[in-house]
């Protein structure tokens, strides 16, 4: 049995442990509400752009030379995996859930014969692939812990892969990354960017004949050259909202999960504690007793 | 009858109210948006929005450049950088636009592209000067 000064270094230790571990809980619970308002505030902005970039699909469908990035290079064989995490760990499964789908998608695209590049956003993605799949990489972006991601980051990121398919580098591009749903639960997602997926305009046209009379300043190809790389930027920006915000949030359940634990511990170490002092005690009692029965 | 105008950056929502008209500014020229305007898909330059309720302007609003829906009921302005005129920095957009212009005598001028968009960046930070300096 451990010794009375060992057990006490270790419970006091545990208590700074959870000390730690409850700041960092308030941290992210604050840090959380602020990224949900952000994400919150900026789905009007990706919201209108669908709307717009469906009305416009609409209007210029059936036309040729469509721009690459609505409608691909028409090959299927290099795909781009972007798998976005965060900068910093200790916030649970998070960012392992990104890494294992994105080894999955690898593994069953490679099985299919088509060629993989990555582009991993966070350091945790980086340092993760560069041990795995170093020769996969491309590019990487780091810098999503930030205390408010910049629109300029996403902008950046967009006009890389842009940049890429242009190039003729890439066919497909996906992002994985993790919805979030609620402060519990964060889904790890693939979503596919190029070619992109539009949703049909519906609802926001009285009939599908008032696509033709919709007037376009300057024309519809310009306008959807100029819309998609947008989209694009938008799409990537919303991801990085997310994956803020499901940072905080998984981030805030594993602290409150740590500090309970702790606590847990501290409490049957003093258990074990108490019990060996009183043994102790009344070890000590009988071997004075017994020696003044000797007497 | 008046008209829905929501101005949105990629951050956030600005306005969104109902106005009687609303002047954009166009890539290749001014536009008013008012009630029963047909639909119509706009680029806009950098420059000011002015929100007008009966012939006043009640509101003006910088956007560096973007795109605006305009349907008979409302008038969508998705700006990639939009911000009230009597909060425009005039130092930071005259620190932007040399920090442009820099980058204008840099670049390559066989890539027009490039020369393009720096052109279209140079013109928003000067609209933006001007508005600011203006109010």
């Amino acid at each position: 049995m451990a010794s009375l000064k060992e057990l006490r270094a270790r419970i006091g230790s545990i208590k700074s442990t959870r000390k730690i571990t409850s700041a960092m809980k308030m941290v992210a619970a604050a840090k959380l509400r602020r990224a949900q308002a952000s994400a919150e505030a900026a789905r009007p902005y990706a919201a209108a752009m669908r709307r717009m970039l469906g009305e416009l699909a609409g209007a210029t469908k059936g036309e040729d030379g469509a721009p690459l990035l609505l409608a691909g290079t028409g090959q299927d064989k290099v795909h781009l995996l972007v798998p976005m995490t965060s900068d910093r760990g200790l916030c649970g499964g998070f960012n392992s859930n990104v890494h294992r789908l994105t080894v999955q998608t690898i593994r069953r695209l490679q099985s299919e014969g088509k060629t993989v590049r990555l582009l991993p956003v966070g350091r945790r993605a980086l340092n993760f692939f560069t041990r795995d799949h170093a020769d996969l990489i491309v590019d990487h972006v780091i810098g999503t812990s930030a205390k408010e991601i910049p629109f300029s980051v996403a902008s950046d990121l967009g006009d890389k892969i842009n940049a890429l398919l242009e190039a003729g580098e890439i066919d497909v591009c996906t992002l994985v990354f993790n919805k979030f749903r609620n402060a519990m639960t964060q889904v790890p997602t693939c979503q596919q960017l190029v070619p992109m997926v539009v949703e049909e305009a519906s609802g926001t046209l009285e009939a599908s004949n008032d696509v033709a009379q919709y007037e376009f300043e300057p024309d519809e190809a310009t306008l959807l050259a100029m819309l998609l790389p947008r989209n694009l930027q938008v799409q990537i920006y919303a991801s990085l909202l997310e994956t803020v915000a499901g940072e905080n949030g998984a981030r805030m359940t594993a602290m409150d999960n740590a500090t309970r634990n702790a606590g847990r511990t501290i409490d049957s170490l003093t258990q074990v504690y108490n019990r060996t002092r009183q043994t102790n005690i009344t070890n000590e009692l009988i071997e004075i007793i017994s020696g003044a029965q000797a007497v | 009858m008046p008209i829905q105008i929501e101005i949105i950056s990629p951050e956030k929502v600005l306005v969104s109210r109902e106005v009687d008209m609303a002047v954009l500014p166009g890539m290749e020229g001014d536009i008013a948006a008012m009630p029963e305007h047909s639909p119509m898909m706009l680029l806009l330059r950098g420059g000011v929005v002015a929100l007008y309720e009966g012939d006043k302007v009640t509101d003006r609003y910088f956007v560096g450049g973007g795109f605006a829906d305009i349907t008979p009921a409302r008038c969508t302005v998705l700006a990639d950088k939009a911000v009230p005129v009597s909060d425009i920095s005039i130092d930071m957009a005259t620190a932007q636009l040399e920090a442009l212009s820099e980058a204008w005598d840099k670049a390559d001028k066989t890539d027009t592209s490039r020369l393009v968009v720096l052109q279209d960046q140079i013109q928003a930070v000067r609209a933006e000067i001007e508005a600011g300096s203006a109010s």
